[in-house]
């Protein structure tokens, strides 16, 4: 009977086909907001939308790589720092000084990686920490781009800013307004970028390798994948991209110091939160994260930092309880996956009867 | 009197069924050993009675009491102890603490105590000062098997303790069996030495893929009977 | 002249960081597990002290002694009920926990004590200082340093000549054979975290003592800690040592040089010996 079996590999499932062009309608919807939005939802989408890019990466190195970083804080600030400065001492476009963020976010990781790689587990947890506030503490000594105490990005930058009076002409809003939905159609590329990106990384042969990785190095290595080589790809990239999101951030907030932009609260902290009670190692997991967080924060707004304590204990509490996050539980559920990178094994050639391979992502 | 019973003991590891329903009996006093092929599941055994794996409460019975869920701690605590296979000494320690981890925690009255188990290894009182993984081979099996009787054990579980060892030092460790029966302790070994087993016990069970086969005296085995247990064809 | 007075401040400060190190240190050698909280739980000793101290009135050094089993307590409940859940070959879970366990204490302290700057004072000790000749060094700094070698000293103490320290050892090599030789990894675990929170309130006590705190400054001590720990050689407790004399004279040289670089000099000084001895100075020949 063996013979006649023909077998497909296939990732995709019926949700996801569903939840693709969900997708599609909703990247619509979010292009076309601003012209019947709020600035004040608007400004909420933007943070919602570049703490999502923030989560993917973050996700993307210790959800797939293995790598758990808890100083991504150093690319937010020096992908930050480096649009300000790229701004301020070249006059640069802001707008056009964000990829250029990204790769002074990459080459700040190449000098980052050297160190931490040496330090196993944990300890490239702290290692990567300890970088950060180096790079915090020397950034403060940058005296051009304001020290310790920061600095704001210049007037004309800002009103000559690439696309602005477009945006202006366009909903006929004020110069501060139209910067946010400038900020916020960028934030909105980039999260669909993000997403697209790592899910189509994951769905590479690479991909594959990555989960091996993560699974258990010997055995990745005896299959052939170089294991080093698969960390400086996810770290990197992890670099880039968060770089990116900082650069993003800050072109909206106008004001930058070493203190914000380095904070490990904000930019690590509530991420890897965000993505573990969303679900670590699925790219489903942030989105829902995400969505959590603001409405922790928007219920508990009036209340300090009440909503940080809930939101640790809550990661807390995921980790012990449901290591898979929320979407995992869903997932387990109801069998749903939004974005399979799953290979199912698909018997073609008999019936139409389907086989399903145990899970190997 | 029946010290320590299994009834229907199983044992999984992941998809794998090492163990399909093993009865053991062991009276008070007794010596009873546990021979088999490679993967027949002796260890398995050993490893669900002294906790490693878990069970039904009901499927280790000792001194009347059901043992079969409780962790390796508390079956250790009330008597079990075990000679892991490959010895298992802790490294950062020396002979003479690697013994006396066997006191930890417990008041421990009976024969055994630092001087008579160096009394029964002379060469441990020696080395007490060396790190456990300096010493040869056999003097570790030595430091094993001591550790446990620090214990003062009601059951000494032996898993295969001729494992690795030249048979002039295999003959000098079982030289201590009769000694250690002595002192009250029943034994349940493990052996893939077959003759060594049924030199020293007063009972054997064969097992074969995680059934047992046969069980019997010594006296009552003969070569072909055993070699059908172990093998599933006759010689 | 200068010079000598600083590299003697940067020892006795040294000797501070080994004491925020030693807690590290021991949790790790015992379970390999990196508390991140471990700064911020540093932080939560000194407040608990300064309750103390201002609920009954008492001199830091004695309301440190008061907090000294409820720290214990602390510690061993938190290992018991948290943490133990989370040991295992994934590092993911024990880093998450005790992550979440930072924002936890770091916010609760917040809303509790608010960000204002707090001080334990211990009365005059505080400025007092000995003239030693050749440099004049202050009475605090010196007593910290003796602590830390006093805390080091009975840790191995502890490690090597106890009964609670052969079985720290024999479940580090060893969990599932400690199991069968009757020791419980659990209880064993909870006893090492409680044991490592005396060490914190110690250095919580001297923290508090010698400079303002509030309730944001635990990760900063977290970061000096771990890196005391590995240039010291993970599991080394003398090593420990060294490697806070290390981070704090490189702080103090910095100083010297530049107000603001003292900080900046200590990781400096931490990234050059990881480029050179990634495995520390003191490294462990089984690790």
């Amino acid at each position: 009977m063996a013979q006649d079996v023909t077998f497909r590999v296939e990732t995709r499932t019926p949700a996801a086909r569903i939840a693709g062009i969900a997708a599609l309608i909703c990247i619509v919807v979010l292009f076309a907001l601003p012209a019947f939005a709020s600035r004040s939802l608007i400004q909420d989408l933007f943070f919602i939308l570049t703490m999502l890019v923030l989560a993917q990466f973050w996700n993307l190195l210790a959800g797939y790589g293995g790598l758990v970083s808890v100083g991504q804080q150093a690319f937010v600030g020096f992908g930050a720092y480096a649009m300000f400065g790229a701004a301020i001492l070249w006059g640069l476009d802001p707008v056009l000084a964000i990829p250029l963020a990204g790769v002074a976010a990459l080459l700040l990781a190449v000098p980052t990686a050297f160190f931490v790689f040496r330090l196993q587990g944990a300890y490239f947890a702290i290692g990567t920490w300890v970088v950060a506030e180096v790079v915090r503490l020397s950034v403060a000594q940058w005296r051009a781009v304001g020290g310790g105490s920061g600095t704001s990005l210049p007037r004309d930058v800002i009103g000559d800013m690439l696309g602005l009076a477009l945006v202006q002409d366009l909903f006929g809003v004020r110069a501060a307004a139209a910067r946010d939905i400038l900020a916020y159609w960028l934030a909105v590329i980039l999260a669909v970028l993000t997403i697209g990106g790592i899910y189509w990384l994951l769905r590479t042969k690479r991909g594959l390798a990555l989960a091996s990785v993560r699974d258990n190095v010997e055995a990745a290595k005896s299959l052939g994948v170089d294991a080093l080589r698969m960390k400086w790809l996810v770290f990197l990239t992890s670099a880039f991209g968060t770089g990116v999101a900082g650069a993003l951030i800050y072109l909206q907030k106008g004001r930058i110091s070493p203190d914000a932009a380095f904070s490990v609260t904000d930019w690590t902290a509530i991420v890897i939160f965000i993505v573990v009670i969303g679900g670590i190692g699925t790219i489903e997991g942030p989105i829902i994260g995400v969505l959590i967080f603001f409405a922790l924060q928007s219920v508990f707004a009036g209340y300090g930092t009440w909503y940080l304590m809930l939101l640790g204990a809550f990661g807390i509490v995921i980790m012990l309880f449901a290591p898979r996050g929320l979407w995992g539980l869903f997932s387990d559920k109801t069998g749903i996956q939004l974005f399979p990178i799953r290979r199912r094994l698909i018997v073609t050639g008999q019936d139409g009867a389907t086989i399903r391979e145990k899970d190997n992502g | 009197m029946t010290l320590l019973h299994t009834r229907g003991l199983t044992a999984h590891y992941g998809d794998f069924q090492a163990l399909f329903g093993v009865d053991l009996d062991l009276q008070e006093g007794e010596c009873i050993a546990i021979i088999g092929a490679n993967g027949a599941g002796k260890t398995t055994t050993l490893r669900s009675i002294s906790g490693v794996l878990r069970n039904r409460p009901e499927a280790v019975v000792f001194d009347g009491e059901k043992i079969g869920h409780l962790p390796a701690a508390d079956i250790m605590g009330r008597g079990l102890v075990m000679v892991p296979e490959g010895r298992r000494l802790f490294p950062s320690l020396s002979v003479e603490e690697n013994l006396s981890i066997g006191t930890y925690g417990r008041k421990v009255s009976g024969y055994w105590n630092f001087d008579t188990v160096t009394a029964l290894f002379p060469i441990l009182r020696e080395r007490r000062k060396s790190p456990a993984t300096a010493l040869s081979g056999g003097q570790q099996q030595m430091v094993a098997i001591g550790r446990a009787l620090m214990s003062n054990p009601r059951v000494l579980l032996c898993d295969e303790i001729s494992l690795g060892l030249a048979p002039v030092v295999i003959r000098d460790i079982y030289a201590a069996m009769p000694q250690i029966r002595e002192s009250g302790a029943s034994v349940v070994i493990v052996e893939q030495d077959i003759s060594q087993a049924l030199k020293v016990a007063d009972r054997v069970y064969c097992l074969m893929e995680g059934r047992v086969t046969l069980t019997g005296r010594p006296t009552e085995l003969n070569r072909d009977a055993i070699h059908a247990a172990y093998f599933g064809v006759s010689a | 002249m200068m010079w000598i007075d600083t590299l003697v401040q940067g020892v006795l400060l040294g000797g501070l960081y080994a004491l925020f190190a030693a807690g590290l240190s021991l949790v790790f050698g015992i379970m390999r597990l990196v508390n991140l909280a471990h700064g911020d739980l540093i932080v939560l000793g000194a407040y608990v002290i300064l309750i103390i101290v201002s609920a009954l009135g008492l001199n830091p050094f004695l309301a440190a002694l008061v907090a000294l089993p409820i720290m214990f307590t602390i510690g061993w409940v938190l290992q018991r009920v948290v943490l133990n859940r989370v040991l295992g070959e994934d590092i993911l879970p024990p880093l998450l926990v005790t992550f979440g366990l930072s924002v936890v204490i770091q916010n609760a302290l917040m809303q509790g004590y608010s960000a204002d700057s707090q001080r334990l004072r211990p009365g005059p000790i505080e400025s007092a200082s000995l003239d030693l000749g050749v440099v004049t060094v202050g009475v605090m700094p010196l007593l910290t340093f003796a602590s830390a070698v006093v805390v080091i000293v009975a840790l191995n103490q502890l490690f090597y000549r106890t009964a609670l320290g052969r079985a720290f050892r024999a479940t580090s090599d060893d969990p599932v054979t400690a199991q069968l030789m009757g020791i419980k990894p659990a209880s064993v675990f909870a006893m090492a975290t409680g044991i490592a929170m005396i060490v914190v309130t110690i250095a919580a006590m001297y923290l508090g003592m010698r400079a303002n705190f509030d309730p944001t400054i635990g990760p900063a001590r977290l970061i000096y800690a771990f890196e005391a720990v590995i240039i010291g050689g993970l599991g080394s407790l003398w090593g420990t040592l060294v490697g806070g004399v290390i981070i704090g004279v490189a702080q103090t040289v910095g100083a010297a040089i530049n107000l603001e670089w003292q900080i900046l000099a200590g990781h400096v000084a931490f990234l050059v010996v990881l480029a050179f001895r990634p495995r520390g100075l003191f490294p462990r020949a089984n690790d």
